[in-house]
């Protein structure tokens, strides 16, 4: 089981501040990164939520600073609209790329970027919102634009298509539960587990520990994603890989 | 300081090879030069995606032929990902495209048994004796991005195996060349160790 913090950067400073304990936040996206990196986080994702086209170029000298530094894989996200952005990511580090609203409007660019890059390079990212907040079998919808705007599509049958089209991972995150701390939406995990056959990424809502165990047990997720549980101090990785193997979950010790 | 030639035919993420050997201490360096790689006290090949892009690459790029010399002469030698993969005869990825054939078996998809790609970090049993492994322990955590693996034919090469859905080798040392179907370059403080134990077998 892969373990794996998300920041989110926005003009090359981390938002959302980040806690480390005894340690002031320092905002800075190299440093969180080495300091996850060595308190034994298997993976990182960066979330790009910069709007301007010069941070951008910032998030790029960010990747790169990182990528001499940081010796676990990484995964950039947000704003990867074409090829090239995701050539540029690449060669200046990242090990993998995340496509959101992109993949929405140009599924094809899938396609383009898995025949370059290769299948294990091209995460998709879904962020599903319930249709009914109480009955899964309403099903979900896909939102983008942070889960302001529909999509149109049904994220089950989303999932499979990205999965047709050269997805090599799903980052799926649900809507609904994301900041709310009361876990993951576990259905939606099944749901995308029983009709893909790639690792499946658990992200939004986690607020204890046992809601980790839940995504990886219950849910049956590849990879554990987490934000605010790690960067406000509330658990350390290690505390986190400590319950997931008190709870029978293999997990690479810290 | 080891001069490490890291072979750039223009596929994959070539920064992280060339950081982490420079971390470890080597005069590591991306080059598409066959002089400078002939010339390099040691040579990586790394790589990742589709097997016969990959050697199509190398090929087009006209570095197979300095990279299977290197690799058959007694230079230190560690091919990562696709670049073990091409060390072989040939892959199920891309039948009709030739592997370098440095080492003797086939590379073959995965059990579909399991989610493909096989992303993780996982433990190798390591085999006796190994110098690849030396100080890293019987059962070190490396991390895997692949959904094809080598099948390995000959036995004079020592093998080192892990698990996805069946047994598989993860690693090989045959004399001057090591391979690895993992990311030494990407598992943190253990594949360090491991590319530390490259540069001291060059030096």
């Amino acid at each position: 089981m892969r373990l794996i913090p998300c920041l989110d950067v926005d003009a090359g400073r981390v938002v959302k501040g980040i806690k480390f304990v005894e340690i002031r936040d320092a905002g800075d996206p190299v440093e969180l990164a080495l300091r996850y990196g060595d308190a034994g986080a298997d993976e990182l994702v960066f979330l790009d939520i910069t709007a301007s086209s010069d941070g951008r170029d910032t998030m790029l000298a960010v990747v790169e600073k990182v990528a001499e530094n940081l010796f676990i894989p990484f995964t950039v996200g947000g704003g990867i609209r074409t090829v090239d952005d995701a050539r540029r990511l690449l060669r200046a580090g990242a090990d993998k790329v995340s496509f959101n609203t992109a993949a929405v409007n140009d599924p094809d660019l899938l396609a383009r970027s898995a025949d370059e890059f290769g299948e294990q390079c091209v995460v998709v990212a879904i962020d599903a919102r319930r249709r009914n907040s109480s009955d899964p079998s309403a099903g979900w919808e896909v939102v983008t634009h942070g889960g302001r705007t529909p999509a149109g599509l049904d994220a089950l049958e989303w999932a499979v298509e990205v999965c047709r089209l050269g997805a090599g991972e799903l980052l799926v995150t649900s809507m609904d539960r994301d900041g709310t701390k009361v876990g993951y939406d576990i259905e939606l995990l099944q749901e995308v587990g029983a009709i893909t056959n790639v690792p499946v990424i658990a992200s939004g809502g986690v607020g204890t520990l046992d809601h980790l165990v839940a995504g990886a047990v219950e849910g049956g997720a590849q990879a554990l994603l987490a934000a605010s549980i790690f960067h406000f101090g509330a658990h350390t990785i290690a505390e986190a890989k400590a319950h997931l193997a008190l709870a029978g979950v293999e997990v690479r010790p810290v | 300081m080891t001069t490490i030639a890291i072979v750039d035919y223009g596929i994959g993420n070539l920064r992280s090879a060339e950081k982490a050997l420079q971390f470890v201490g080597a005069d590591a360096f991306l080059t598409s030069d066959s002089a400078r790689i002939a010339a390099a006290e040691a040579v990586v090949v790394p790589g990742v995606g589709n097997f016969g892009a990959c050697m199509s690459a190398l090929q087009a790029g006209g570095l197979a032929e300095v990279v299977r010399d290197c690799a058959t002469s007694r230079k230190p030698f560690l091919g990562i990902c696709v670049g073990m993969q091409m060390l072989f005869d040939g892959s199920d990825e891309a039948p009709r495209v030739p592997g370098l054939g440095v080492l003797k078996g086939n590379v073959k998809r995965l059990s579909d048994s399991e989610r493909l790609p096989h992303i993780a970090w996982n433990t190798v049993a390591v085999s006796p004796d190994s110098r690849m492994f030396s100080g890293l322990g019987k059962n070190p955590w490396l991390y895997f991005v692949h959904s094809y693996a080598a099948v390995v034919t000959e036995e004079s090469v020592t093998t080192h195996w892990t698990s996805y859905g069946h047994r598989f080798v993860c690693a090989v040392e045959s004399g001057n060349v090591w391979a690895t179907q993992f990311h030494p370059e990407k598992s943190g403080s253990v594949g360090l160790s491991l590319l530390e134990n490259f540069v001291k077998a060059a030096s």
